[in-house]
């Protein structure tokens, strides 16, 4: 593919641009319609290897809700993204958790960790077997 | 009977950033009533990321947007009530409301903070034929239900409207292994945010059917099939052009409408566009001293906005309270004419006006090449230029009165104008 009119999607102005294969230029491509640097960055990397966030969630417990959300702590590759899926639905945590805190090393191989995106407490129903 | 200086009404992201700025700003006792078990509304379950670029310069989920003001209010020693419903706010400032621990709580406020959100249109509010069973939920409490609550809400799902929840939703339902068989939209484009149309349908194959609705819901005990048409331009379905999907579910992503019941128990002018309450420069509503910020005044799109506004929200309230901000006789409207639907805040008092003062508008259909021009009475103040507008994206124009004298400023109109020779 040698050109590609694309949605940017990195932040929500959602950039109208248009990417075409040039030789001739640094990156290989030229890009138009970005208002910035990360729209070029966007537009030729969708162009050579589409990458996504994921965010899901996984399963937790003794909190004070069944499911704690999670994302990748960077993009993956999108070809990525079922086996991703499959990956993290086998973790399972306990509360309480942090904010930050890495739920699962590695994703993948791909050198992204994958980290909670809430902090949760221990729900005071299981403060009982707290040790204090 | 309670005391406070602010009582901000609802502790998601806009009543965090209203309470947390109206602190900064010099309010001493303020108190935040939520009506969930925690604060931060539902930012809790848009576990997706996107929020945060302009207020953080850096791209956080909803939940981590959120913990950054619930740890900032906490910091801050601000007072809140969770699992605490409010019954009625009266013109005087006076709030009723209650909870298990406390029973009624009588509470008298010097000035108040109206952030309750929005809520989403149900099936009820859009009259979809068809049967009535189980399977037929708004997006939002799918989202609620997977990501928060740890159910799965459908097997092979159809979603009405292309709002950014339902779209949102198409992706989450279609990780945790659901099949979406498509997205139906009435209008001729999406009222959703590209990015989302761009992450959520194209990179996962899900099918947009513009210009369709849904015809006829069918099962009795669960969703068995929904059938969709294409419409005319007067949106009434076309024969033969109907699609039928076997599902289990259905989502409804048709709107959200701002949850004012409070604001009509005060008598307060509610828009007849916005649905939420008139505002001025201050966010202060129709009665001196309640203010209102966020999706209770027009539904936005980005969680950023919401924040920014409440924060204008939170310092007027403040000034407010210590008598700074005036009350003066001349009013302005403003107005959005041409293309321009409405525009945030509907009136302006000229002598409050201190230099840059922003106005956040949509427009009613999605234009190309167009200018963005406020002008005072005849005279043009501003005029910006804008590639691309959509109703699904709010616009903003700033304009500076700094240099202005208050007295020279007419009404306001803001308008949209097509591009010579584009």
């Amino acid at each position: 593919m040698d050109k590609k009119e694309m949605i940017c999607i990195v932040c929500p102005v959602g950039c109208h641009m248009e990417v075409v294969k040039d030789g001739t230029s640094e990156d290989g491509y030229k890009v138009s319609g970005n208002q910035c640097l990360r729209g070029k960055v966007y537009g030729i990397k969708e162009m050579s290897n589409p990458t996504r966030v994921l965010t899901t969630t996984v399963k937790i417990t003794e909190g004070k809700l069944p499911r704690l959300p999670v994302t990748t702590k960077g993009a993956i590759p999108k070809g990525l993204m079922t086996e991703a899926m499959e990956a993290i639905n086998k973790v399972e945590v306990k509360a309480p958790v942090k904010v930050g805190k890495v739920i699962l090393k590695n994703l993948l191989n791909t050198g992204v960790d994958v980290v909670a995106t809430r902090s949760m407490d221990r729900d005071s129903r299981y403060q009982s077997q707290k040790v204090s | 009977m309670l005391n406070y200086e602010i009582v901000v009404i609802g502790g998601g992201p806009a009543g965090l950033a209203a309470a947390i700025e109206a602190k900064k700003n010099g309010a001493k006792e303020i108190l935040v009533l939520e009506r969930d078990l925690e604060l931060g509304g539902i930012l809790q379950q848009c576990i997706h990321n996107g929020f945060g670029l302009h207020v953080f310069k850096e791209e956080l989920t909803g939940p981590e947007y959120a913990e950054r003001f619930i740890q900032e209010l906490k910091d801050m020693g601000i007072e809140y009530k969770l699992d605490t419903m409010v019954l009625e706010v009266s013109d005087e400032k006076m709030i009723t409301a209650m909870n298990r621990e406390e029973g009624i709580l009588n509470i008298r406020a010097k000035a108040v903070i109206l952030s309750m959100g929005c809520r989403e249109r149900t099936r009820g509010a859009i009259r979809i034929p068809g049967t009535r069973p189980a399977g037929v939920m708004t997006a939002g409490t799918a989202q609620r239900f997977v990501n928060m609550e740890g159910y799965m809400t459908g097997k092979r799902v159809l979603i009405l409207g292309s709002g950014d929840i339902g779209l949102i939703m198409a992706r989450r339902l279609t990780l945790e292994g659901a099949e979406v068989l498509g997205v139906s939209e009435l209008m001729p484009f999406s009222g959703g945010l590209n990015r989302n149309i761009v992450q959520c349908l194209e990179d996962f194959d899900i099918p947009l059917y513009l210009q369709h609705t849904v015809v006829d819901i069918e099962g009795k005990d669960r969703v068995e099939a929904v059938t969709i048409a294409k419409v005319d331009e007067r949106y009434k379905p076309i024969k033969g052009t109907e699609k039928r999907f076997e599902c289990d579910t259905l989502l409804l992503s048709v709107g959200l409408i701002p949850e004012n019941e409070l604001s009509k128990s005060a008598g307060i002018e509610l828009d007849n566009i916005t649905a939420g309450p008139r505002v001025n420069e201050a966010m202060e509503t129709s009665v001196e001293g309640i203010f209102a910020c966020g999706n209770v005044v027009h539904v936005h799109d980005l969680v950023d906005w919401v924040t920014e506004e409440s924060r204008k929200a939170g310092k007027n309230a403040a000034r407010y309270v210590s008598g700074e901000l005036k009350n003066t006789a001349s009013k302005i409207s403003v107005q959005g004419v041409n293309g321009v639907r409405y525009v945030v805040p509907q009136e302006i008092r000229p002598e409050n006006l201190r230099g840059k003062t922003e106005f956040m508008m949509r427009v009613d259909a999605v234009y190309q090449n167009v200018k963005l021009v406020a002008k005072s009475g005849e005279e043009i103040l501003k005029s910006v230029k804008r590639r691309h507008v959509a109703p699904g994206e709010m616009e903003n124009l700033v304009l500076d009165f700094g240099e202005m004298d208050p007295k020279s400023i007419k009404n306001l109109t803001i308008e949209l104008v097509q591009e010579e020779g584009a």
